[in-house]
């Protein structure tokens, strides 16, 4: 073992031995890529309604459209082709996914290291909300506060938010208060280096690994609670149509057997949420010391 | 002289990890006799601990014994089937461990545990299983036997705990107890209490026992006979009196002198330089030489032991008297 | 152990309590209640008629006491899309929920119990790696997903199961049950399976990494060296370590496979309580709302209370009061 690798390098090394962890990983970069890329590489825009024509709807995988194109996926109810909507789909889920994940883990982070660093009534309170909070379903209460706030993106990444935000707190409450009680931190306070100082370079460093799990598996959680959301049709307005959307337009032509218009944007939507969690169980099992022989 | 009951000869255990191979257990060898209590002394890493589970046939993996002879009264257990090494398992030969918190399950009654371990190996009915658990109890020490039967191990202190797991070591009447280390989680005041136990029980019962422990001076009170170990091999071994009176391995001797009894007061303490070395990358040769002051070029070669008048030793300039005795 | 079970009830009761308070209010306070009730172009004074019958232009927490006071009598108000009490509405259709969430719940249990022991206990075989990776699509795979997949095979390729809806029931008790007969079996099959699969994987991979870290610890070595066969070992010390994981995360999986439930039913056209409130909340049904979530928050507190009841009866540490 070289002497130079870096705790990054040493972590690397390890995954790399995973090969099913490093596909996955490669899945989710191209994933990633494809949504950002959405509006270049897409054959058609399918939201823009001058190309679409309704002679073309409900056709199956590799019908040549009005447009002039192999419809390499077919197209949906409203004669767009479903890969390009696929792509746009990924866009604004893995948008949300990443939003949302992004959104709790600051809050959820914020919230955790505070109460263990403030301890007291504070803390009790902080953590009753959390367990309060932990123990209801997260599609509930995303479902009520979408119902209530109305249809929009920000209504809906504030209701994953509200949703997941205490997995964040949990875990981050955890870490920083295993820390907390370590005698080098009474230390550390004891001199007059700011509090804030103390929190930012020991406690928060210190709750990164497990943080980093949760976040990949709260980024997948999200990703798949808009879809389902999006599916029941109470998630985003059908102006950004996401995966999940797709997949509901889909439905009511299974039974005759037009089954591409849910399956496809299904197969990219599960690829994409596996792929994560392939990743995330990765990385857990490197942070975890009980397995480690 | 009657044969030895517990006869280990050239053992090794090696561990395949991903990082290398890590030679816990390199060439081990001695015998035990009837009754006799042995104490194997070492640092952590020494490779006490992997003894002791190799010679229960209970070593994890990715180790396994790679090399070498177990006979235990007689048989061969190297060679046994994974059922033959259960069958002697708690009956010919037992094993107690050093946190008696985590060795007995917290969810099962001392009775159910007892009658577990009875069970294993006989057919008894439950009145006759009881009356042997009470037996065994109340011999270790604890009141009130048969009450206790129904208690959970969390109602008892630390060091009736470990009393328990004796009892359940001895049900059988086993040959050899290994003891790794049990009175090191408990009290100073308890591990006297259990320590002279065990030796009047070994005296009375006839079992002899392998005591493994880091700390040389508890062994030595209880010990007829001492092996040193370090970085995985035996260093020296022979009887008690003799190797604390006049050590020939420069780390036995580095051992007692720095054990607080010895030292001078107002002065401070001995101390062996250096640390223990990493099993995955052992010098070549003496494993101690980094550490030796009387190292020299020759230590480059590994040692052997010399034998001599019942004790044995691993060094090419050992300490002492008669040290015209070399390899 | 009485003053145990009393402080659990009285958390309970707390817990409930702020709950209630927290739905009712979220609910209510947030949007126009009334808009629902009446059409847009109803004049001010209907507008204001109609407020002023249904009690919403009293202050919020008038409004909840009253609602308390009414949900203690056993009445739980009026879903203002059907003009019913909300208690018959919920009261016909719960039996159809709890149907399809037990049967899933406990098969999903058992069979991912005793898969991930498997697994855990022998890691390394081809059996376990491939429950394992099949654990995984479990678990990450959305199960409205699932479902849709399990139609599209079963229903719609193969026609072995009914794509939809509920069976002939058979009256128990005074309540319609499915499960007793064939065609209510059929039924109930897919469905079933898809709330299930996702507490499947989550107890095989609880079950196997609790085995995993259950055979190395310093009992089962104990128990090894006292002689004990493996198997005995695996029955009497094994299952009962495992079991306190392994009901936590029963009783808490058991709250959000109700949550679930919703999905499943949306899509199978189950006639149960998940469908009523997904139909409820696309139309801003607040009573039912309220009542619902109350309900779910009701079950949540007796579902934890149960357990931590089952705890004290299983480890001895806990009756005693002993910090485990």
């Amino acid at each position: 073992m070289s002497n130079q690798s870096t705790p990054l390098r040493r972590f690397w090394a390890e995954f790399r031995e995973n090969k099913i962890a490093v596909l996955a990983l490669v899945v989710v970069v191209l994933m990633i890529l494809l949504a950002l890329f959405a509006s270049v590489i897409s054959p058609q825009n399918p939201y823009d309604l001058a190309n679409l024509s309704l002679m073309d709807s409900r056709r199956p995988p590799g019908f040549v459209g009005s447009g002039g194109y192999t419809h390499i996926l077919g197209t949906d109810p409203q004669g767009r082709d479903l890969l390009s909507a696929i792509f746009y789909g990924l866009q604004i889920s893995i948008q949300i996914g990443l939003a949302a994940g992004l959104v709790s883990l600051s809050i959820g982070t914020a919230l955790g290291i505070t109460a263990a660093y403030v301890g007291g009534r504070i803390e009790a309170l902080i953590m009753r909300l959390v367990d309060l909070q932990l123990s209801f379903p997260a599609i509930l209460l995303a479902l009520v506060i979408v119902a209530l706030l109305g249809q929009g993106k920000a209504q809906l990444i504030g209701a994953l938010v509200a949703a997941q935000y205490a997995y964040f707190a949990r875990t981050a409450y955890g870490a920083a208060k295993a820390e907390r009680g370590k005698d080098y931190i009474e230390a550390a306070l004891a001199t007059p280096l700011s509090g804030r100082l103390v929190v930012m370079r020991h406690l928060l460093p210190n709750c990164t690994p497990p943080l980093i799990v949760v976040a990949t598996v709260q980024i997948a959680n999200s990703i798949s609670l808009e879809a389902t959301l999006s599916f029941l049709g109470l998630g985003l307005p059908v102006t950004e149509p996401s995966l999940g959307m797709l997949i509901s337009n889909g439905f009511p032509y299974m039974m005759s057997g037009r089954y591409w218009i849910s399956v496809y944007p299904g197969v990219a939507l599960i690829i994409l949420i596996v792929a994560i969690n392939i990743v995330g169980d990765q990385v857990r099992d490197q942070f975890n010391p009980r397995l480690r022989k | 002289m009657s044969d030895p009951v517990l006869s280990v000869e050239n053992l090794s255990t090696h561990f395949f990890t991903r990082a290398g191979v890590v030679k816990a257990v390199d060439g081990v060898s001695f015998d035990l006799a009837k009754g006799e209590i042995m104490g194997l002394v070492g640092e952590s890493g020494s490779g006490k601990t992997v003894t002791g589970f190799s010679l229960l046939g209970l070593v994890d993996a990715p180790g396994r014994i790679v090399e070498g002879s177990i006979k235990l009264n007689g048989t061969e257990l190297t060679t046994l089937s994974q059922e033959g090494l259960r069958s002697r398992r708690g009956r010919e030969i037992s094993m107690i461990f050093q946190d008696p918190i985590a060795t007995l399950n917290p969810m099962l009654t001392i009775g159910q545990q007892m009658k577990l371990a009875i069970d294993a190996h006989e057919r008894v009915s439950r009145r006759a299983g009881e009356a042997r658990a009470i037996e065994l109890l109340t011999q270790v020490g604890i009141p009130s036997a048969s009450a206790r039967l129904r208690a959970y191990p969390h109602e008892f202190s630390g060091g009736m705990r470990q009393r328990v797991a004796i009892a359940i070591a001895l049900l059988h009447r086993p040959a050899v107890i290994v003891a790794d280390e049990p009175t090191t989680a408990l009290d100073v005041s308890i591990q006297a209490q259990i320590l002279f136990q065990m030796r009047d029980l070994a005296a009375e019962t006839g079992t002899a026992m392998i005591w493994i422990s880091h700390d040389l001076a508890v062994v030595s009170s209880l010990a007829s006979k001492l092996a040193v170990m370090y970085a995985g091999r035996i260093v020296e071994q022979g009887p008690t009196a003799t190797l604390l009176r006049d050590p020939r391995h420069p780390y036995t001797a580095g051992l007692i002198a720095s054990l607080p009894a010895t030292a001078t007061p107002g002065t401070p303490l001995t101390q062996i330089r250096g640390t223990t070395p990493s099993l995955l990358s052992l010098p070549p040769g003496c494993p101690f030489a980094p550490r030796c002051d009387r190292a020299t070029d020759r230590c480059n070669e590994t040692p052997q032991i010399t034998f001599h008048e019942r004790r044995g030793w691993r060094c090419f300039h050992p300490v002492g008297q008669n040290s015209g005795v070399s390899a | 152990m009485l003053g145990f079970i009393i402080q659990r009830f009285i958390q309970a009761a707390g817990v409930m309590a702020v709950m209630s308070v927290i739905v009712f209010c979220g609910v209510y306070a947030i949007g126009n209640p009334i808009d629902i009730v009446i059409p847009p172009e109803a004049t001010q004074e209907i507008r204001a008629e109609a407020i002023r019958r249904l009690g919403l232009d009293r202050p919020l927490y008038e409004q909840y006491f009253i609602f308390i006071s009414n949900l203690l009598q056993g009445d739980l108000g009026r879903s203002f899309v059907y003009n019913v009490p909300v208690l018959g509405l919920i009261g016909t259709r719960l039996p159809a929920t709890l149907e399809l969430v037990l049967i899933s719940v406990l098969s999903a249990t058992f069979l991912g119990v005793s898969l991930g022991i498997y697994a855990g206990y022998r890691p390394d075989s081809w059996v376990s790696k491939t429950i394992m990776a099949v654990s995984v699509l479990g678990f990450s795979v959305p199960s409205f997903w699932v479902g849709l997949i399990l139609i599209l095979f079963f229903a719609v390729n193969l026609g072995w199961l009914p794509a939809g809806g509920r069976g002939e029931t058979v009256e128990i008790w005074g309540v319609a049950w499915s499960f007793p007969t064939l065609n209510g079996l059929s039924h109930i099959v897919l469905p079933a399976v898809n709330l299930a699969l996702f507490k499947l994987a989550m107890m095989i991979r609880l079950a196997r990494a609790g085995t995993r870290e259950i055979m190395l610890t310093d009992t089962i070595k104990f128990a090894r060296a006292a002689g004990l066969s493996e198997s005995t070992i695996l029955r009497r010390h094994l299952l009962k370590l495992i079991s306190i994981p392994i009901i936590t995360v029963f009783g808490l999986e058991l709250g959000s496979t109700l949550a679930f439930a919703v999905v499943t039913e949306t899509i199978f056209s189950w006639p149960g309580v998940g469908k009523l409130i997904i139909d409820s909340i696309s139309v801003l049904d607040r009573p039912v709302m309220v009542a619902y979530l109350i309900l779910v928050a009701f079950l949540f507190v007796t579902i934890n209370f149960v357990i931590d009841l089952v705890f004290a009866l299983i480890d001895p540490r806990v009756r005693h009061g002993v910090s485990a």
